[in-house]
């Protein structure tokens, strides 16, 4: 597998930024799916593919996060899953092969904006079915692997790497970390790593993507080191917080701190490191000069990362258990869920 | 302790049925939330003092918990499931009794997003409040906000977006709103995991909400400040 052969070269890969952001900078609308651009604009998404591998990215995703079923029924274009997969790899690979350094193709698979488990109506059959569609779409257009991303429920993330098995390719996998140092839907980074080496077959990798301020996800990112998984671990984080300049949505994290970040994410045990919202090529570019040149540093603390890179966006004191209910329980009684 | 004990809430007096649908609630206990309504109503309460003292304060403790990181979506979605079940058998009989209203929201995800959990949360929770309101769903154009404004007035409107690529559309809309002069009759509040205060005045809406417990709190700030105001003017 060739992103085992850069690991072992270099001992680290640089990922691509982030596709909405730079997609947006080329024109994209809001409120319009940037999964239909790979047929109305393919050039554009060439292009935003060709920047990222120019910027120094060895892996990028292609432009497929939400290309699933559920999501695609908001643009009527439900039963366009396997296509609109299969053009975003075709253009991927197309790019990659003409890249004169070895590149990996990563077919993104975001999560299904509905709602798995006891609280959620989508069952896992259909989950599964779901994924396994858009992965298949990416497997014809002849992705490299692929790349469950912004996961935040176990349900879910499971549902997606049975996809994957069914699709026959090898997967990655990330969740975001952005509710009070866990995902939304309560999992903690150490989980992660314990739901991801559950898993047959195994990801290539693990980690975390997305979420909130990069601070956040280097919190997560350190945790899930701690947790020692045998796999690569993923670092993704966005260039800064979005704020709303003339117009347009802007990131404040440079790409002198984004340079800084993926110094910290690789001295944290990151292997593989990239941007997510926000980053442009232009950050991609430091980041890689960055690997290139900065030695190999000791692992830094919370603190340390802080002083550099800004502070958490959440209250990082230990917490307090949910309370104990009162009530005594008949047998067969759900259990309540317990932290 | 038997952890295997059922409870019998009949024989339980209110001051403990109360607490113990506040635990209920927490643990997203339907049918044990709608027999407990259905007791405190058999004993004589007015349906707005069971919606306020059992439902709305079991749901207030959710959102603390929610709000600190120690519930997460799927507890608070459980709870907010039973909350509506109580919700239910209360709805038509406080429209019967006339129970006072806090306020009207309408409420809808913007255009090209497919995410309703947190607009979910905070619709539940603010019905919890004891607001009316209207959900418009997900994928939200600005006509549809527009025509929900027309017909049904509310004193707040909330918008949600989770993605990167939706949610310039919150500016849309409020732009639109502009337009048509009608901006400043609403109180715009918006939410969703990317978004912060910043982003939300950037944007020239009141206030971010950072979820759905802050966001029944702003809303009632806004309410109580409406009424003031009123209550100055007349």
């Amino acid at each position: 597998m060739n992103l085992n052969c850069i690991l072992d070269r270099q001992g680290w890969l640089l990922a691509d930024g982030a596709t909405a952001t730079n997609l947006f900078n080329m024109g994209l609308e809001a409120g319009e799916a940037p999964e239909m651009l790979n047929v109305m604009d393919p050039a554009k998404v060439s292009k935003l593919y060709r920047n990222a591998v120019a910027a120094g990215a060895q892996l990028f995703l292609t432009n497929s996060f939400g290309s699933n079923r559920a999501r695609l029924q908001l643009h009527n274009a439900a039963d366009r899953s396997r296509e609109l997969s299969k053009v975003a790899a075709l253009l991927a690979r197309e790019v990659a092969d003409s890249s004169p350094e070895l590149c990996i193709v990563a077919g993104s698979m975001g999560p299904s904006g509905e709602i798995m488990g006891p609280a959620g109506s989508l069952s896992h059959s259909d989950a599964v079915e779901l994924f396994h569609e858009q992965a298949t779409g990416l497997a014809e257009g002849g992705v490299d692997l692929l790349w469950i991303e912004t996961m935040s429920s176990q349900e879910e993330f499971l549902a997606a790497a049975e996809g994957c098995r069914l699709a026959g390719l090898p997967w990655c996998g990330t969740m975001s970390f952005d509710t009070a140092g866990r995902t939304m839907m309560g999992i903690s980074p150490p989980q992660l790593v314990d739901i991801a080496e559950s898993v047959v077959p195994a990801p290539l990798a693990m980690g975390a993507n997305c979420g909130s301020g990069i601070s956040d996800l280097m919190q997560a990112l350190i945790q899930i080191c701690d947790a020692r998984p045998s796999r690569p671990v993923i670092a993704k984080g966005n260039a800064g917080i979005p704020s709303f300049v003339e117009g347009r949505i802007h990131y404040a994290g440079s790409p002198e701190v984004m340079a800084d970040y993926v110094e910290l994410a690789r001295n944290v045990g990151a292997t593989i490191i990239g941007g997510c919202c926000g980053t442009t090529p232009r950050h991609v570019e430091k980041m890689r000069e960055r690997l290139e040149t900065a030695p190999m540093g000791a692992k830094p603390r919370l603190e340390e990362v802080i002083a550099k890179l800004g502070p958490l966006t959440y209250d990082n004191a230990p917490r307090t258990n949910r309370r104990r209910s009162r009530r005594r329980r008949s047998a067969g009684r759900r259990p309540a869920r317990h932290n | 302790m038997d952890d295997y004990d059922d409870l019998i809430l009949s024989e339980l007096p209110n001051e403990e049925l109360v607490p113990q649908m506040h635990d209920d609630l927490y643990d997203g206990l339907n049918e044990e939330v709608v027999e407990g309504v259905n007791i405190l109503l058999e004993r004589g309460w007015l349906p707005y003092r069971v919606l306020t003292e059992a439902l709305v304060e079991g749901m207030r403790i959710v959102g603390i918990d929610f709000r600190d990181g120690i519930l997460f979506v799927p507890e608070v979605l459980m709870s907010a499931n039973a909350m509506k079940a109580g919700m239910t058998i209360l709805k038509p009989l406080l429209i019967e009794t006339g129970a006072p209203r806090m306020g009207k929201m309408v409420i809808g995800t913007v255009k090209g997003d497919i995410h309703d959990i947190g607009k979910n949360l905070v619709s539940m929770m603010m019905e919890g409040a004891g607001f009316e309101v209207v959900d418009l769903g997900i994928n939200n154009p600005v006509e549809n906000y527009l025509e929900a404004i027309e017909t049904e007035d509310p004193d707040i409107l909330g918008m949600s977006a989770l993605l990167t690529t939706t949610m310039p559309y919150m500016k849309v809309v409020i732009d639109r709103l502009k337009e048509l002069g009608i901006r400043d009759n609403l109180v715009v509040l918006v939410g969703g995991a990317p978004l912060n205060e910043e982003f939300a005045r950037a944007i020239g809406a009141d206030s971010y909400c950072r979820d759905a417990a802050i966001a029944v709190e702003t809303a009632k700030e806004y309410m109580a400040r409406k009424h003031n105001q009123l209550v100055a003017a007349g």
